[in-house]
């Protein structure tokens, strides 16, 4: 009964966090929330695997959670890259950057 | 005694790595811009992931279990710092920073003093490592 009380606890938890990642994916201003809130979102998908491992009792899933650790980085990077050609460095409120 | 609290610890671990989940989305939320943002987002990234590891670690009592999750943190360790100095550093470059709620912008101070174009002269750095060496041959001297 208290494993049935955890998991729906955590489940609404992690669901709450990714439902607000993606909320801040669709409205945030710039690229940069964007990309943020997409790595919250990877990050919460790693948490509820691992927490899925530790309420089953198994241990198949662990590859899954190496994937998202490992890959989760590129497109951020590669997105901050992107950006940084854009903007001004000497004066950043001369002209609106295109972000 | 020492099995029972053996068998609830993982959960314990599971409920702190939701209320940091948790934290991250709120912070994510309700603050103003990308930088403040970064800072709330930050810590799940890490502190979550090594709770869940430890979790699954405790639950399943075995050393291998716990090296086979070592690279995930070791992974989530590396590359979130790195995301998150790349993103920090575009999004101050951008200039989409809330610069009314900033109190103190330590990086203003470089950038007016960088010059037009390139990175900033190392001669005074050049200057600190050569006093430096200066001083270390005459502390050799004597013996």
């Amino acid at each position: 009964m208290t494993v049935h009380v955890l998991t729906i606890a955590l489940g609404a938890s992690f669901a709450f966090a990714a439902l607000v990642a993606l909320y801040r994916v669709i409205v945030g201003p710039t690229i940069l929330d964007r990309m943020v809130a997409s790595d919250v979102f990877v990050t919460t998908l790693m948490l509820i695997v691992g927490a899925e491992m530790v309420l089953n009792r198994h241990t198949n899933t662990i590859v899954l959670m190496v994937l998202f650790a490992s890959t989760s980085v590129f497109a951020t990077i590669m997105v901050a890259k992107h950006v940084r050609r854009r903007g001004d460095f000497r004066s950043p409120d001369k002209e609106e950057p295109r972000v | 005694m020492f099995d029972f609290v053996l068998e609830i610890l993982p959960f314990v671990l599971l409920v702190g790595g939701a209320a940091l989940s948790i934290a991250a989305a709120v912070g994510l939320v309700r603050f103003s811009d990308t930088l403040t943002r970064l800072h709330a987002v930050t810590k799940p990234q890490v502190l979550g992931v090594m709770l869940v590891i430890a979790a699954i670690a405790l639950e399943h009592r075995s050393w291998l279990v716990l090296f086979a999750l070592l690279p995930v943190f070791m992974f989530q360790a590396l590359t979130a710092t790195v995301s998150a100095h790349m993103v920090g550093r575009a999004s101050y470059r951008t200039g989409r920073i809330d610069r009314e709620n900033l109190l103190v912008d330590e990086l203003a101070a470089a950038v007016e003093r960088a010059p037009e174009t390139g990175p900033i002269p190392v001669t005074s750095t050049e200057d600190a490592t050569s006093t430096e060496s200066t001083d270390r041959g005459s502390e050799n001297s004597p013996e």
